[in-house]
């Protein structure tokens, strides 16, 4: 009679990380949706082009590596980062560019640094500050025009040419300036009310942008009611980014207010789910509160005052730098100490 | 009603245990030999005070603890001894170790009790003697002996006594039974340990999934100052140290013991058996025990009698060997398993789960962490387990515990929620093993290093007056010799005019000269210490006392060598020895050098004597 050895805990009831990545994308979704019924199908082409280029380039290297493919595969983490990628490369984006920002992302920002877990850096975010730097007028011009998707916006099989065809631009009349990237440019010439004349605005905050951003809000909610994430960067990112609004922008008339900054852009998606990578972020609650308004701070400060309109992928991957210094500095007092340890064994003794 | 504090992290695991409260407490049958471990908690393990062949009745003490710290154990039922011999224990690494085997007569006749029924006419010391008596040790976990746990230092004053009735384990439901059915045993013992300890406080914690138990412990502590607290349920809020958290808001020290802030928490079995010592006079011989898992058919709880055997208990509740995966000695986040069957119940022993695979299916393979820190929510003693793990894993011990790794109390609510099931207690268990290794070797290392350094000091300190004593007889030497010159001189001078003395007289002087340089000579030989015994001048006549002084040395030689060469020996096999061995030879050096000395002395006076002779 030979019984299982084991040492305890005999009782487990885990998410397991592929189902956890399951309910990233799902969460993605109510996104995913606004984006394709507010700029029409370039999303959704991006989404699955990227995930599949992802998807293969996880495998070959998988392969070079001599690791289990399959396995690892179905922990959909590379398929995450595809979706990421797709959702925020523009809609037009020739299928190069995303190509060349997800296999970056795959094979350099991930598997070279060890793979799952081992990654300093947010694989999607280092495919997309590579290709935003290297091809910067593929992925400026590109932004679709808001059109609702059965009034007006480009059919399934021209957006799929317009990618595939792989020009650097897309046909004019299509596309049109981010609101983001129009206020920052305009405003030094005109007065917020004229900006916002623009048909990019629309009727509310920014055309189409509102919606999107909601469905990611929505998204996030979710995962945290999952208890998927945890709030502290969503709401640290969030709250850093409007006090610095409040406190910096109050003028409409010279920087972009505050309902554009949280509903432009890639505000929603950043502080839900790519701030919130577990792999790159900070570890404990404090950390993880530093990490996010950190986040938030240095997207109001290079939107404002440096050369981009969004910054979603600079701040996460300055904070990234950031985050083994943070979590030196903010471990959590235990039970039964007076205050943390911290720094390194041998000093400042808690 | 109660203020009660929560604890960070937590878990609410499947709780299990309706299968084992559908029926009450049931005495179980008498198995065919009884297997009494003689440690059956930590400190020193019993003596047993009883020979194989002997016959003890129901209660009669047959091993004890001469010294060190610990109780007796009693035998559970009148019987023969019928070995005292290596038996499988109840012990993670599925050891043996000494049990003391007990042929029950099925008589059931009992030694004489003398049960105290008013124990405040009594000293406390007394009462704790009686406890002592009875073989009570914590029935809760690590079994500290409850005499000495109820007997704090003076400064140690406990202003809470909790009573543990969380029971937060998920199957475990053997406290749970016992409030319900003797709840009044249960405040009884606690009323004593409350009366020895005189606390300020005296409250009862019990998770609020147990209904029944707290509905009559309510009524049993009826008219006097015990609280009665109703805790949430989560796990591990029956940890001691969160449960202290709980009732008190309160934290215990990092590295302290609950007294260390005037709290002491017992169980209740422990509460229960020291009522029946107390009033009923009885020794700890029983104990409530669930047997309980999908792989039994009718799980319940028994009153199973120390020294069963679990396969017994497993019969009785219709164990299928067949569908059983591993047996598990107490709960599923904090048990251990077991290999054999026939090891014994303990005073520790709560529970045995006979899982099925599909109940404690193995984990899926380990992933790599992604830092999603759900371990560090979960954690009880908010630690960072990932950061544990990292290190851990990198045997970066020095890191891990500088992050407290020593405040983990193994809990498993890490493990159990991690996404990529990383079997992060194991990592902790290996950690702090290795660090407890180091730490001893360490330890083992400084002493040899400042014993062998002390033998250094001696041996130099012993060269330095060997030295000295050597100048401090040449020196004698050399005056003894200007005197006898001076002495020749004068008879020189004094004689000068006879020609025939004067040639006599530098014969004399030449023979003088001659003799001085001879012990001269025999002073540089003998100087160097390792110098060979066969290299010293031949003496014209050897005196038969040098041969044996030539002897000896070679003698002691012969022996040094053996030492040394077994010295090398236990080197490279790395025997426990070599301390020892290390002193032989250091001593059988010494002998050497000291009979060398006396070979050199001896030859010398024979030197000096045989030249003296020459010259007259």
């Amino acid at each position: 009679m030979a019984f299982v050895q084991q040492s305890s805990p005999h009782a487990h009831k885990a998410r397991p990380t592929s189902r956890v990545m399951l309910w990233v994308i799902i969460a993605a979704l109510p996104g995913l949706l606004a984006q394709t019924l507010f700029f029409g199908w370039g999303n959704l082409i991006n989404v699955v082009w990227c995930i599949a280029v992802a998807l293969a380039s996880e495998a070959i290297i998988l392969k070079f590596r001599k690791k289990p493919i399959s396995a690892i595969l179905k922990d959909n983490t590379a398929a995450v980062t595809g979706l990421l990628l797709g959702l925020s490369l523009p809609q037009f984006a020739p299928w190069w560019v995303s190509l060349t920002a997800v296999v970056f992302a795959i094979v350099i920002a991930k598997q070279l640094y060890g793979g799952l877990g081992s990654n300093p850096f947010n694989p999607a975010m280092v495919g997309y500050a590579l290709v935003l730097i290297s091809f910067p007028v593929a992925m400026t011009t590109n932004w679709a025009e808001a059109a609702l998707l059965w009034q007006g916006a480009p059919g399934f099989g021209e957006t799929l040419t317009a990618i595939a065809s792989g020009h650097q631009t897309a046909i004019d009349g299509w596309t049109m300036a981010t609101p983001l990237d129009e206020y920052k440019h305009k405003i030094a010439t005109h007065t917020a009310k004229e900006v916002l004349a623009h048909p990019t605005f629309g009727e509310g905050v920014a055309r189409g942008w509102e919606w999107v951003n909601a469905g990611f809000l929505a998204g996030g909610l979710l995962l945290i009611a999952l208890r998927i994430i945890s709030w502290h960067i969503p709401v640290a990112f969030l709250a850093a980014l409007g006090i610095m609004s409040l406190a910096f922008g109050s003028n409409a008339d010279q920087v972009a207010p505050l309902s554009l900054q949280l509903l432009a852009g890639g505000t929603m998606l950043g502080a839900f789910f790519i701030a919130t990578d577990p792999v790159s972020a900070a570890t404990s609650h404090q950390g993880k509160l530093i990490y996010g308004a950190g986040t938030g701070i240095l997207i109001y400060l290079i939107r404002t005052w440096g050369n981009y309109p969004d910054a979603v992928a600079f701040s996460v991957l300055l904070m990234n730098f950031a985050v083994p210094f943070i979590d030196h500095f903010t471990p959590p007092r235990t039970y039964g100490h007076h205050k943390a340890r911290r720094g390194v064994p041998g000093k400042s003794q808690g | 009603m109660t203020q009660l504090w929560d604890f960070t992290g937590g878990i609410h695991p499947a709780e299990n245990k309706q299968q084992s409260t559908t029926r009450g407490i049931r005495t179980a049958t008498m198995p065919e030999r009884l297997f009494l471990p003689l440690q059956q908690h930590i400190g020193a393990p019993a003596e047993p005070v009883v020979q194989v062949g002997d016959r003890v009745l129901k209660g009669q003490k047959i091993a004890d603890i001469t010294n060190g710290i610990g109780v007796p154990v009693h035998a559970p039922t009148s019987g023969v001894i019928e070995n005292i011999a290596h038996h499988p224990v109840p012990h993670p690494s599925g050891m043996e170790d000494w049990c003391i085997t007990l042929k029950p007569d099925g008589e059931e006749q009992w030694t004489p009790t003398s049960p105290v029924s008013d124990y405040k006419s009594l000293e406390r010391d007394q009462v704790l003697k009686l406890i002592r008596e009875a073989g009570i040790a914590g029935m809760g976990g690590a079994g500290f002996p409850t005499n000495i746990k109820l007997r704090p230092p003076r400064d140690r004053k406990v202003q809470t006594l909790i009573l543990n009735g969380a029971e937060c384990e998920p199957y475990i439901t053997a406290d749970d039974m016992t409030m319900r059915e003797q709840a009044e045993e249960v405040v009884g013992g606690l009323k004593i340990m409350s009366w020895i300890l005189r606390p300020e406080r005296c409250v009862i914690g019990i998770e609020d999934n147990k209904p029944q138990a707290i509905e009559r412990m309510a009524k049993a502590i009826e008219g006097t100052q015990i609280e009665l607290a109703v805790i949430p349920t989560k796990y591990p809020s029956g940890g001691e140290k969160q449960l202290i958290r709980i009732l008190t808001g309160m934290e215990v020290p990092s590295g302290g013991i609950p007294a260390d802030i005037g709290v002491m928490c017992q169980n209740v079995g422990t509460a229960r058996a020291v009522s029946r010592a107390v009033f009923e006079g009885k020794p700890l011989i029983s104990r409530v025990i669930t047997i309980t898992g999908d792989a039994v058919r009718d799980p319940g709880n028994y009153e199973a009698l120390i020294g069963t055997p679990v396969n017994s208990l497993l019969d009785q509740a219709g164990f299928d060997p067949a569908r059983a995966s591993r047996l598990v000695s107490g709960g599923p986040m904090m048990g251990f398993t077991l290999t054999s069957t026939e090891v014994p119940v303990t005073k520790t022993s709560n529970c045995v789960i006979a899982a099925t695979d599909q109940e404690l299916p193995a984990p899926p393979p380990e992933q790599p962490c992604i830092r999603c820190g759900q371990c560090a929510d979960a954690c009880p003693m908010e630690l960072l387990p990932q950061q544990l793990f990292w290190y851990s894993r990198a045997e970066e011990f020095e890191k891990a515990e500088h992050m407290n790794l020593f405040d983990c109390i193994e809990c498993g609510a890490c493990s159990y929620v991690c996404p990529s099931s990383i079997p992060l207690v194991q990592y902790y268990r290996y950690a702090k093993g290795e660090i407890r290794v180091q730490k001893a070797e360490q330890l083992k290392a400084d002493r040899a290093r400042e014993r062998f350094e002390a033998r250094q000091a001696r041996l130099e300190r012993e060269q330095e007056e060997k030295e000295l004593r050597r100048k401090e007889r040449a020196k004698a030497a050399a005056e003894a010799q200007a005197r006898k010159k001076a002495e020749a001189e004068q008879a020189i001078s004094s004689d000068s005019a006879s020609d025939e003395r004067a040639a006599k007289a530098a014969q004399v002087e030449q023979a003088l000269a001659r003799k001085k340089a001879k012990a001269e000579r025999a002073d540089a030989e003998k100087a160097p210490a390792e110098a060979p015994a066969q290299e010293a001048p031949a003496p014209a006549q050897p005196k038969p006392d040098l041969e044996a002084l030539e002897k000896q040395v070679t003698q002691a030689r012969t022996k040094l060598e053996n030492m040394q060469g077994m010295l090398e020996e236990a080197r490279t096999q790395q025997a426990d020895n070599v301390d020892k061995l290390e002193r032989a030879v250091a001593k059988n050096l010494d002998r050497v050098k000291r009979a060398e000395d006396a070979l050199a002395e001896a030859q010398q006076l024979l030197a000096n004597q045989s030249e003296s002779q020459s010259t007259e």
